[in-house]
């Protein structure tokens, strides 16, 4: 019996998927720039022997050298450290952003799908709030917050909830007249418990493709915000207030936008890699092998 | 009658009809659905019962109401467009309890589906969770019903699995439904409806998707489980050779009306109803050959089964059968007592 105990759900397929996954180079890329970047935000402060906010007036705008790789920046900054220290925001806000976007797109997506009386609710604000463009509502929504790193999220999030609902809403239809539904129900299975345990867990894997793919978004779109000074306020270290932040300068010294503006790219370029490589390899129609 | 039939028909419990001793009794159920083009019902009064131990074969063609039946019964109907308008269907509970399942709430049901009843269905290959090992999914309904841990429901599955004879069950209760073939779906969904022991087993065609061969094992398998279980089994086809396998009595169904039934023996034998008979005459078996001894062409029955809402005020089989008069197109005949336990909806059972 302990044997049977023991035989949990484990997934044998799982290092076959990764291995499935990383066969294409651009997938693996994506993948290691990635991790590159979440381990530099998590060990940020032995990164570099520098302090992000320390000001030395003496040493601004210098160019990239071997004392400060990234250069300095108007106010002596070292912008290696503060590039590094802002991705532990812009990864962090953009972190936040998904999983407050996918929760709640999840909840109202499977209500959506399932319940056919909150169907039209539902969906039609949905439909409303995706008639924006992202950026304009988030203005809006900063607007209305005020300017806060935690209003960024909270802004960005409800401006991604809707992408999540209608993917899965979409997937809740299909899958809530598949057989094995009735057979739960047929088994005593409660609603909630089919809604969680037998439709969620088959609409996965579209969720996950969509919740990268956001995060990419979340990342560029904090950038934007805070470029346009609506976002995280400029004393806190984002590569969008860096960008925001140096623009000025940026004649005078490249240095100042390029290296938090590549950051974006890395990170948001990296998200889109990976997400497009679990697309292809959990979409069935797509898939070449197998 | 030979020995060993002589036997078998001792050895087999007497059929029992009452409703008093009857583990479901279902009378005068009446399903109806509202689709955009009006009431439509495809049961328009079925009555029957299954005895503990017993199976009861429902059998009919396509469209005919078996499985409106066998969802009606199940409190499984899409809701809110399907209802049942009239009837009841009496289950005893393994307490003693009387169900009504044609009125009982929700949450009743839910309770009751799993642990008392419980179903096959037809698709092995679509009835289980892609993304659940099967072993999770039988101690899932172990769980919910018996209320053991998940160390103990698991035990439960392997056990299960065991029962309904998968080999390598250990292995195979970590695996997903994509690693197995149809039949063995079809003995986990076996494995999985029968995990909390319930009192009727309700099999809407599990064998159709199969083939031939594992058709065969999985019949012996219910009939092995019925025997060490004792429930009964409502077994829905359309496949006459596996009602002579498998039931003791049997039910034809025709236009949501039960047109005929009683013992499988005979009502094989002695067809009391043009249409069983027409279904008998289909089967491949009881092909003829003509004068020169060729084989002559499978009969068929001719027509379709009137659509719900278009029948014909009368029997419903009238416009297909070779027997009708007029009269049997002015009103639905009544059941009529051709035996003990023999009854045919015909005017003309004592002609045929």
């Amino acid at each position: 019996m302990a044997a049977a105990a023991s035989a949990s759900v484990s997934s044998p397929g799982l290092g076959l998927a990764l291995r499935k996954l990383f066969r294409r180079k651009v997938v693996l890329a994506g993948a290691v720039a990635l991790v590159v970047l979440v381990l530099l935000a998590l060990f940020a402060p032995f990164a570099s022997p520098y302090d992000p906010s320390a000001l030395k007036v003496l040493e601004r705008l210098r160019g990239p050298s071997a004392l400060h790789w990234f250069g300095t920046d108007e106010f002596g900054r070292d912008i290696f450290t503060r590039v590094v220290v802002g991705a532990r925001y812009s990864l962090t806000i953009g972190a936040l952003t998904v999983l407050i976007a996918t929760v709640a797109g999840t909840l109202l997506g499977l209500c959506a799908g399932y319940f056919r009386r909150l169907d039209t609710p539902i969906m039609r604000v949905v439909d409303a709030m995706m008639a924006f463009p992202d950026i304009l509502l988030a203005i809006a929504l900063m607007a209305m917050l005020g300017a806060s790193l935690f209003n960024v999220v909270l802004a960005l999030a409800i401006v991604y909830t809707p992408r999540i609902a209608r993917i899965v809403r979409a997937s809740t239809l299909v899958v809530r007249e598949l057989l094995f539904v009735e057979a739960a129900r047929a088994l005593g299975v409660s609603t909630a418990r089919i809604l969680f345990r037998h439709i969620l867990l088959n609409t996965l894997s579209p969720i996950l493709v969509q919740a990268t793919f956001i995060f990419a978004y979340a990342i560029l779109a904090e950038a934007g915000l805070s470029f346009l000074g609506v976002g995280v306020p400029p004393e806190i270290p984002t590569w969008g207030t860096m960008v925001a932040a140096g623009q000025q300068f940026a004649d005078q010294a490249f240095w100042v936008v390029l290296y938090p503006g590549l950051a974006i790219v890395i990170a948001a370029l990296s998200l889109q890699m990976v997400g497009d490589g679990l697309r292809d390899m959990l979409d069935p129609r797509l898939r070449k092998s197998l | 009658m030979t020995v060993s039939t002589l036997q078998k028909t001792v050895a087999r419990p007497a059929p029992q009809a009452e409703a008093a001793t009857a583990l479901l009794d279902v009378r005068g159920l009446r399903t109806e659905f509202r689709t955009d083009g009006g009431v439509v019902t495809p049961l328009l009064g079925v009555d029957f019962s299954v005895a503990p131990g017993e199976t009861l074969a429902l059998v009919g063609e396509s469209g005919s109401g078996k499985s409106v039946t066998s969802l009606s019964i199940m409190g499984l109907l899409a809701r809110p467009a399907g209802r049942i308008a009239a009837g009841s269907a009496l289950f005893r509970t393994r307490d003693g309890a009387s169900v009504d399942l044609a009125r009982a709430d929700d949450a009743t049901l839910r309770r009751l589906r799993g642990r008392e009843l419980a179903m096959i269905f037809q698709e092995p290959m679509t009835s289980l969770n892609p993304v659940l090992p099967v072993g999770e999914q039988i101690a899932d309904a172990v769980r919910l019903h018996l209320g053991l841990d998940r160390q103990a429901a698991l035990a439960h599955a392997l056990r299960m699995l065991e029962l309904v004879e998968i080999p390598a069950a250990r292995q195979r209760l970590r695996e997903y439904p994509h690693q197995m073939s149809g039949g063995m779906r079809q003995r986990v969904m076996i494995a999985l409806a029968l995990s909390c022991e319930p009192r009727l087993l309700i099999a809407d065609e599990p064998t159709t998707a199969l083939d031939v061969t594992i058709q065969a094992q999985i019949l012996v398998l219910m009939r092995k489980l019925q025997h060490e279980l004792g429930m009964g089994i409502l077994f829905i086809t359309h496949n006459l050779g596996v009602v002579a396998e498998t039931a003791q009595r049997v039910a034809v169904m025709y236009a949501g009306r039960i047109v005929e039934t009683g013992t499988v023996r005979e009502v094989f034998k002695a067809p009391k109803h043009p249409y069983t008979r027409g279904l008998m005459e289909c089967l491949p078996a009881n092909a003829h050959r003509d004068e020169r001894g060729q084989p002559v062409r499978l009969k068929a029955i001719p027509g379709q089964v009137a659509a719900p809402g278009r029948q014909p005020p009368g029997c419903a089989f009238a416009p297909r059968c070779a027997f009708a008069e007029p009269r049997c197109e002015s009103a639905v005949p009544a059941l009529a007592a051709v035996a003990p336990d023999h009854q045919s909806r015909c005017l003309r059972w004592s002609a045929l």
